[in-house]
């Protein structure tokens, strides 16, 4: 045999396969699917109020030459009445903030704004997530980056926490 | 019976924790036309849901899925073809969106890897069948 070390090298390959599989399972998994539309133009959508007293909100709302943050919350979804108070910080800072209330009522949304505040410039309704589909947008809460130009520059996925807050801050900023 | 009632009551109550907002009419009814409900039945097996990830959209009662088979059928009613609504869904949640990888880039590797595992060792039990002859 010439080449003894090649008989290895099967047993080495399957050792490589099984170090992966093992790395698999100690590894921490991300289960979160990040939007592919980071970078991209806000697809189009025009969304009616959600409920009585707000304005609605199409995609012509943003990108009128101010950054603004795009907020994804339901008043089913428990973290969005974690995130209230630091949508508030935001607005407090300067932020407008645009919302979209996913399959929702507009008796819940009108409740849910009266016990948790209403941080938003305009809350469209969309009731059958068409508009979270369009923009890849995985679940309740997500909040986006919408640049001056209507770009889509940042998704941030769960709710807002403190330590978010200067970051998102920062994150406006950079964009002008 | 009137003792039933409350233990009956209270066995369906998990029925309430159900997400209570309003379902796409297309996400649970079929498409008229038989072979268009099929072409779409078959995109939404290759589907992946997003929320409960390891299901197919066509498997899984989340929101998400009804929503993206509300999608599907939809694009397929207009005369969408399959291929171009998955890569739709592909333009927004990425590759991993699919359960089909297609046969470009670092997914040749996916495709290929068997083939040339089994040309290499071939390759080097070819000595084996070489010395019984």
């Amino acid at each position: 045999m010439k080449l003894p070390w090649l008989l290895w090298a099967p047993l080495a390959v399957t050792a490589c396969i099984g170090g992966l599989a093992a790395y698999g399972l100690v590894v921490p998994k991300d289960e979160q699917v990040r939007s592919a539309m980071i970078g991209q133009k806000l697809p189009e959508f025009a969304l009616p109020p959600a409920t009585q007293g707000v304005l609605p909100l199409s995609n012509t709302d943003m990108g009128d030459g101010k950054p603004r943050l795009l907020n994804i919350f339901a008043s089913w979804c428990i973290p969005c009445k974690a995130e209230a108070p630091h949508l508030e910080a935001l607005k407090a800072a300067g932020v407008e903030i645009d919302g979209i209330a996913i399959r929702d009522r507009p008796e819940d949304v009108a409740a849910f704004l009266d016990e948790f505040g209403n941080p938003y410039r305009r809350i469209g309704s969309d009731s059958e997530m068409a508009v979270q589909l369009k923009l890849g947008s995985s679940g309740v809460p997500e909040t986006y980056v919408i640049g001056a130009d209507g770009t889509i520059l940042f998704q941030h996925i769960g709710d807002i926490r403190a330590e978010h807050v200067p970051m998102l801050i920062e994150k406006l900023k950079s964009t002008t | 019976m009137r003792k039933f009632v409350p233990i009956l009551l209270m066995l369906t109550a998990p029925v309430w924790a159900q997400g209570s907002g309003p379902t796409p009419a297309m996400a649970n009814r079929q498409l008229a036309d038989p072979s268009k409900e099929a072409e779409a039945m078959r995109l939404m097996h290759s589907l992946r849901c997003i929320q409960c990830q390891g299901q197919s959209i066509a498997d899984s009662d989340a929101s998400m899925a009804a929503t993206m088979r509300a999608e599907v059928r939809q694009q397929i009613s207009a005369g969408q073809k399959p291929e171009a609504i998955r890569a739709w869904m592909i333009k927004r949640y990425g590759e991993w969106v699919s359960f089909e990888p297609d046969f470009k880039g670092a997914r040749l590797l996916l495709w290929l890897t068997p083939l040339i595992l089994l040309l290499a060792s071939l390759w080097l039990a070819r000595g084996l069948f070489r010395r019984r002859t």
